[in-house]
């Protein structure tokens, strides 16, 4: 889903795009990080056996990781993405030491490093002397400023500029916006403070109305004012969702090449770790992979009433027998008591408010959705329904049922229509 | 944990998955946890009690009570508040509109002392309703911890599975925790845990099971087994309260409740009586067959013409127009029997609902089916449109009869002033629906919107045989 076009003027846009994450940084990331424990038995081997020390280093290294994974703070390894990285602290000094604007567009699908790449970028500049006096950052954020209105105001915050007091900007929109850009174009090349404009979710952005902070943001990046970069990020939909130490990794990767999932396995088998359990082992990887991969909609199955399994069946038939098309309550009501009256002995036969009930639980779980909105005329029998579950993952949630009766199995397999 | 494993039973493995989620109070932990299981599947109880217990600062919003923006962001903003200021102080009320001004807010809040160096956990329940807040809430709260730059973890409770919240340009993922449904074990358990304390708890453990055996296969739901358990108590002592049986004679107290547990199953499980009226026919020991629910057709009194044209409304509904002659015409002639059995059982009109008829061709089944019921002045003011024309010696106004309408089914032009009042009575009680706008030029158009049960029960009141008319029950 790219951004909408930017319909401004002609603008010189370099992109950066970080590589799919490969097989050798996903594998020398993990298990960089898994290493870490190894220094930890290091360390405890030559201090004397004090439990104290034992657990405060445990703790240590579990704030450690758990920054890492969670908070995502920099470390300085940067994985995959050097060639990126170069051209864009190229362009940031250029703007930043000799005053010549710039803009970028970061692509990249989720989790792949964009955010952690320009935040080392700036970190890195901000070293450097003579910037780090003179330039301004301002971070925005798609998700934080909705509409061109806020994003306004929370440039002029973060730029501190005559109309703020405290955290209050004054004036309308359209006085803010003249005070911005005349702040901005008083300026020149030699004499004022370059700025570096960072919008994260940058694709939100470009759904404002008439993109009117975007427009000016590029128009004064091309004309000879104050000097801006403007970078903008923003993710792309990965493609690739197809559903040991080394083969838990690897079973991880060829379902998700996101770090951040990497992350988040590595954190479950962490939780493991404790001062009885000091050091992470594979079986605690194992599990935490299970964890990771459970089909959610089976446990919601795997927890429903014997009658509300026996609608999910009749359910079921009724698509085989009409392919797909949609259902009511007193078709599924009857294609039950077919059963109930033919075929059943564990299955008692309910009345029919307590069915419906049931049927309204499964609509309440989002099991079985209505084709079009509810009126209030409409009787909640006759409404048509479609079942969100398909044939497969109803016999795979059917193995695992707890205590299934032996004819509600039966039925399953074999449909009634010898009528 | 003991004093945790007594207040929280059968979700040990829960509990310490979260609490070494949790790890130390400062430690980072998932910027995002999404929780869910079944309703009454413990995680409301489990996150709100775990975190009370060890004492971690936390906000605690339920969604539900959020139908807008400010209302959600407010709050959370001015329970942290509370949190972080002394006992004393009287904080002041913060107001916030957006989400940015939330997250500007948030980062001051949370620099307070008493919430500088842990973590902060916002519990947000029945998160499923932050689906269809503004489309930038959920993705926001999932990231937190970045967009503030705190400590901050955000716990979404919710029925709905995570796949269904994802939106469609993807979003930071949480962490996901299941929580399963308990076993008929573990629901054993911990209903047997509340019995009250003048019985024994073998006793209480034998009612549980007799109770589960009538409503596990309908209902899982912890919350409901507890209610029903609760209100049937009662009942099921009453053998030994009486001093008819002892607690040990089991076969005796079962016979005793388990028809009493049949009935609450038809009445308060669906909510057709409220509780106290259950609890005043088990103590006033009258017979539950007598209980009047919601939906009993007694508390419907209609007039006898009215119900008539009920039925009417009903064969309208049901029958397809082309049937019309066969039933309703008195010398309806030879009918081929094949083409008109021609039906599948799918297209069974009751199973697909009620189709919207005419009002002439309703007050045609009517007369019909009247006729000689009613006082014949009730059809004075009708009139065909052909008679009217080819036989112009008939008088403007002369009654022609329904016969003609069902037969030639040319236009039909009713002035029956007597019926309209009486249906649209009916449409106000919600028996017959209008179906489309009220300025259609061919007039309007009506449903029958009541059950099969329903106009059984009213045709048998004035000895009509539906059935007999019934297209679908031939």
């Amino acid at each position: 889903m790219m951004p909408k076009e930017c319909d401004g003027p002609g603008v010189r846009m370099g992109i950066l795009e970080p590589r799919q994450m490969t097989g050798d940084c996903f594998f020398s990331s993990g298990q960089g990080i898994c290493s870490g424990f190894q220094f930890v038995e290091m360390s405890s081997r030559k201090l004397k056996s004090n439990n104290l020390k034992h657990s405060e280093c445990l703790s240590q290294v579990q704030r450690i990781l758990r920054e890492r994974f969670c908070h995502q703070s920099l470390h300085s390894n940067l994985f995959g993405v050097q060639v990126q990285y170069k051209h864009l602290i190229e362009l940031l000094k250029r703007t930043a030491i000799y005053g010549e604007s710039n803009s970028v567009l970061i692509i990249g699908p989720r989790g792949s490093g964009k955010t952690m790449l320009i935040n080392h970028a700036l970190k890195e500049l901000m070293e450097v002397e003579e910037v780090s006096e003179n330039v301004l950052q301002v971070h925005l954020n798609g998700l934080l400023q909705i509409n061109d209105n806020i994003a306004l105001k929370e440039i002029t915050r973060q730029l501190n500029l005559e109309n703020v007091v405290g955290d209050k900007v004054f004036g309308s929109f359209a006085e803010n916006l003249s005070f911005l850009l005349e702040a901005l174009k008083k300026g020149d090349r030699t004499s004022s403070c370059p700025v570096i404009f960072i919008l994260d979710e940058f694709d939100l952005f470009a759904h404002h109305k008439n993109q009117t902070l975007l427009y000016n943001l590029f128009d004064i990046s091309q004309s000879a004012q104050t000097p801006v970069a403007v970078v903008g990020l923003t993710c792309r939909l990965c493609l690739s969702e197809d559903r040991s130490v080394r083969e838990v990794l690897q079973k991880h990767f060829n379902v998700s090449k996101n770090l951040r999932s990497l992350h988040m396995l590595l954190m479950l088998a962490l939780n493991r770790v404790t001062s009885s359990h000091p050091f992470m082992t594979a079986a605690d990887l194992m599990e935490a992979n299970q964890l990771c991969s459970m089909d959610s909609k089976a446990n919601i199955v795997h927890g429903l009433s014997v009658l509300e399994i026996c609608l999910i069946i009749a359910m079921k038939h009724l698509n085989d027998i009409y392919e797909e098309e949609p259902f009511n309550f007193q078709m599924v009501y009857n294609e039950f008591q077919k059963f109930v009256q033919r075929k059943a002995h564990s299955v008692y036969n309910f009345e029919k408010p307590v069915v419906m009930k049931a049927f309204e639980h499964l609509q309440q779980l989002e099991l079985i959705r209505p084709m079009e909105r509810t009126s209030v005329n409409a009787q909640r029998e006759y409404q048509l329904m479609k079942l969100l579950l398909d044939s497969t993952q109803i016999m795979n949630a059917l193995q695992k049922y707890p205590n299934c009766p032996t004819d509600v199995r039966q039925w399953a397999t074999s449909s009634l229509s010898w009528l | 944990m003991a004093h945790l494993e007594n207040l929280v039973l059968c979700r040990e493995s829960q509990v310490s998955t979260l609490q070494s989620l949790f790890g130390e109070r400062h430690h980072f932990s998932f910027p995002s946890i999404f929780i869910y299981g079944h309703t009454a599947s413990g995680k409301t109880y489990v996150t709100q009690t775990l975190l009370k217990t060890l004492e971690l600062p936390h906000v605690f919003v339920n969604c539900v009570e959020c139908f807008t923006l400010r209302l959600l962001l407010e709050q959370i903003l001015n329970k942290l508040n509370h949190l972080s200021s002394s006992e004393d102080a009287c904080p002041t009320h913060i107001t916030c509109e957006t989400f940015n001004d939330f997250v500007r807010l948030f980062k001051q809040v949370t620099k307070a002392e008493s919430l500088k160096d842990q973590t902060v956990y916002i519990v947000l329940d029945k998160a499923e309703y932050l689906r269809d807040m503004e489309a930038n809430l959920l993705p926001g709260f999932l990231r937190l911890q970045e967009l503030t730059d705190r400590n901050v973890t955000v716990i979404l409770l919710s029925e709905i599975v995570w796949e269904k919240f994802r939106p469609n340009t993807g979003c930071f993922e949480p962490f996901v925790l299941y929580f399963p449904d308990y076993s008929i074990g573990n629901l054993q358990k911990i209903l047997s845990h509340d019995h009250p304390p003048e019985y024994s708890a073998d006793f209480y453990a034998a009612y549980i099971n007799i109770l589960l055996g009538v409503f596990y296969t309908v209902c899982r739901d912890l919350k409901e087994l507890r209610h029903l358990a609760v209100l049937n108590f009662p009942k099921y002592c009453e053998p030994v309260v009486k001093g008819e049986a002892s607690e040990r004679d089991t076969r005796k107290l079962w016979r005793n409740v388990e028809p009493h547990l049949k009935k609450a199953m038809q009445t308060v499980y669906l909510r057709e009586i409220s509780s106290s009226q259950w609890e005043k026919i088990q103590k006033d020991d009258t017979d539950p067959g007598q209980l009047k629910g919601l939906s009993a057709y007694t508390h419907v009194e209609l007039p006898y013409y009215s119900k008539f044209i009920l039925i009417a409304a009903y064969l309208a509904s049901y029958n397809p127009a082309r049937t019309d002659k066969r039933f309703f015409l008195k010398h309806h002639g030879k009918i081929k029997k094949t083409n008109f059995l021609k039906k599948h059982e799918k297209t069974s009109n009751h199973l697909l609902g009620p189709k919207p008829f005419p009002l002439d061709r309703l007050l045609a089944i009517l007369y019909s089916i009247v006729d000689s019921r009613v006082a014949a002045t009730a059809n004075i003011f009708s009139q065909c449109l052909r008679c009217w024309v080819s036989d112009l010696q008939r008088p403007h106004g002369a009654p022609c009869s329904a016969e003609c309408f069902l037969s030639c089914r040319r236009t039909f032009l009713p002035t029956a002033f007597l019926e309209l009042p009486l249906i649209t009575s009916l449409v106000t009680l919600q028996l017959l629906t209008l179906v489309g706008h009220d300025d259609q030029l061919d007039g309007p158009k009506y449903k029958c919107t009541v059950s099969l049960d329903f106009i059984r029960a009213i045709a048998r009141t004035v000895n009509f045989d539906i059935i007999k008319y019934l297209y679908d029950f031939l």
